[in-house]
């Protein structure tokens, strides 16, 4: 069971998770830190420990609209946050996949900051409202690097088969 | 059954004769492009030789392009010594295709790829950049990836890609004067919303696009991205080919460009009269929030900011020039220049642009991303307003959550900047 920490709009954009400013930050090990930077409450619970890991953000349509950043991912991932979204943009949803940002496309979700939730693989309960919602099946593209640990392990994998096949 | 442009390209990248959406294929890559998060990307290709025996080499140097425009001239010493680190890199792997912060070939790396003919018809091209869509306008398909996907393209050459439906975006009529590639483009991501596209590419058809510049099928490819498409496509034809030849200084080109078929299956077909359109504002905090001028005209604004990848080419700089010359820049309001890359600068100087623009009041800046996304240079203060040609205008985009920005053609801007709120270019 894992507690709703954030409740977000439609549309929000890699400018409002991981503002342009600190983009010179780019290693996975620093880029918590200014996660939600602009949202000064959130970011500072974040920084203060007071948000354990596997806690969820809840998003409506197109989370992570906007730039490719990649931080806008790995700063999430930092603090062990789940992102449940009715859809995600393309770039932030590869992005978090590769990175291994845990994220799930629940498009009927209806979710208050505060709500208990429960994830299976293919379901979402919200304890607090008593109500199920399906979760999406990814692509078989994305899965395979998820399963696979990110994309960094997937790419050594592959990496490693062509040259002892060239071999 | 047919194959749209993007189909025919990726069934080309990826070795085979037909692919069909949904299909997920390792396409070969043919041009990788990064801009200063080259420093994030090779600490993951560095991630990726781990424990094996393999020497982290590239998979071609000669795919690989490099540019320097976040933050140029470095900003802070930690910019400036990932710049470093990407020098030691390019250097170390022989990349070629590197653009550092130079005025003899320097600039924004959307500008720079088309300017330096590294782009063609027919190529698949990556970037770790969300507008890397831009290349789209020369017949290629372009997109934006991550930091580790490209690492992973480094050291692969290839892109796990799943084959994406195409929607067919019809520009019909011709563009009245005051009306340019900036407006058909904000009318349509507002007609679709900036999820509309999203996994789709736009291919851009019609007689308004058939008589639009290389220049114009930038601006409207570098935002297709704001609606949600992988990627915007104008198919290569006359133009594209002077265009390489003409300015891209290309000795000459293979003309047998993939072409979309005429039996091709795409998810949605949209028109647009380019004829009966006004000046388009998107308003903020989204890029969808547009509307027509006439709904905003008169709103005060602080800062103009004319330029960068969207609109910063020669063309846009004439307009803004033309609109500037011999009049003054309204008291409190603050106008940047951004030309897209320092042969555009150079040109507009030798053509007296930049001359009209200083005399005006206009700033010049070297070219640059910094401004249009908060990094570098022309921030906004709490409740100020910004008039900008750039291509974003979410919440906290110029460097302040608590400002506001406004997103219009050259033609809007510049004759907003000379009476300090925004202001319909027509009645000039």
């Amino acid at each position: 069971m894992a507690k709703v920490v954030l409740k977000l709009e439609d549309d929000v954009s890699t400018d409002v998770i991981y503002p342009g400013r600190y983009m010179a930050t780019v290693l996975p090990s620093e880029t918590p830190k200014y996660a939600f930077a602009d949202h000064a409450v959130f970011n500072e619970k974040l920084n203060q420990g007071k948000i354990p890991a596997g806690s969820i953000l809840v998003a409506g349509l197109n989370f992570g609209c906007g730039s490719s950043r990649e931080q806008a991912a790995s700063c999430l991932q930092g603090h062990g946050l789940i992102v449940l979204a009715k859809s995600f943009s393309r770039i932030f949803m590869q992005n978090a996949v590769n990175v291994g940002l845990r994220v799930a496309v629940v498009s009927e979700l209806e979710a208050k900051e505060g709500d208990e939730l429960e994830l299976a693989p293919n379901r979402v309960t919200n304890r607090t409202s008593s109500r199920d919602f399906a979760i999406q099946v990814l692509p078989k593209a994305y899965r395979e690097i998820m399963e696979g640990g990110g994309l960094i392990a997937h790419a050594r994998k592959k990496l490693l088969e062509r040259t002892h096949r060239t071999s | 059954m047919g194959m749209t442009l993007a189909e025919k390209i990726l069934a080309q990248s990826a070795g085979v004769q037909h692919v069909t959406e949904g299909d997920v294929l390792e396409a070969k890559v043919d041009l990788a492009m990064s801009h200063e998060n080259a420093a994030l990307v090779i600490n993951q290709f560095m991630d990726i030789y781990q424990g094996t025996d393999l020497k982290p080499n590239v998979w071609d140097p000669d795919r690989i392009a490099i540019v320097f425009d976040h933050r140029v001239p470095a900003e802070s010493s930690k910019t400036a010594t990932n710049q470093k680190k990407v020098r030691g890199f390019v250097e170390q792997q022989g990349i070629k295709k590197f653009h550092d912060v130079r005025g003899d070939r320097g600039g924004i790396c959307h500008q720079i790829l088309p300017e330096f003919g590294y782009v063609h018809p027919g190529q698949l091209v990556v970037g770790t950049d969300s507008h890397t869509t831009t290349h789209g306008a020369l017949g290629a398909l372009a997109f934006g990836i991550g930091a580790t996907e490209m690492a992973s393209v480094w050291a692969l050459g290839t892109l796990r890609v799943e084959v994406p439906k195409s929607i067919f975006v019809n520009i019909y009529g011709h563009c009245p004067p005051g009306i340019y590639a900036k407006d058909i483009i904000l009318n349509l991501i507002g007609k679709i919303s900036s999820q509309g596209a999203n996994f789709r590419v736009l291919e851009f058809h019609g007689e308004a696009i058939d008589a639009m510049s290389t220049s114009g099928r930038m601006t409207l490819c570098n935002m297709a991205v704001e609606a949600g498409a992988t990627a915007g496509m104008v198919q290569g034809d006359k133009e594209t080919v002077n265009y390489l030849i003409g300015h891209a200084g290309l000795e000459s080109i293979d003309v047998d460009f993939p072409m979309a078929d005429y039996d091709a299956v795409y998810t949605e077909r949209i028109d647009i009269n380019a004829s009966t359109l006004s000046p388009q504002i998107a308003v903020p905090h989204a890029v969808d929030h547009v509307c027509p001028i006439h709904d905003v005209e008169g709103i005060r604004i602080d800062q103009v900011v004319i330029g960068s990848c969207t609109n910063g080419r020669i063309d846009d700089l004439a307009v803004a020039a033309h609109t500037m010359r011999n009049r003054h820049v309204a008291k409190n309001v603050r106008v940047l220049v951004f030309p897209a890359s320092w042969k555009i600068y150079r040109e507009a100087m030798d053509r007296g642009y930049l001359d009209a623009l200083t005399n005006a009041g206009a700033v010049i800046m070297n070219p640059g991303c910094g401004c249009c996304l908060g990094v570098h240079q022309g921030a906004l203060a709490d409740g100020e307003t910004a008039l900008s040609t750039t291509n974003r205008n979410f919440k906290g985009r110029m460097g302040n959550p608590n400002a506001e920005v406004y997103l219009c053609s050259p033609a809007v801007a510049a004759a907003s900047a000379l009476k300090g709120y925004i202001t319909d270019p027509r009645n000039n």
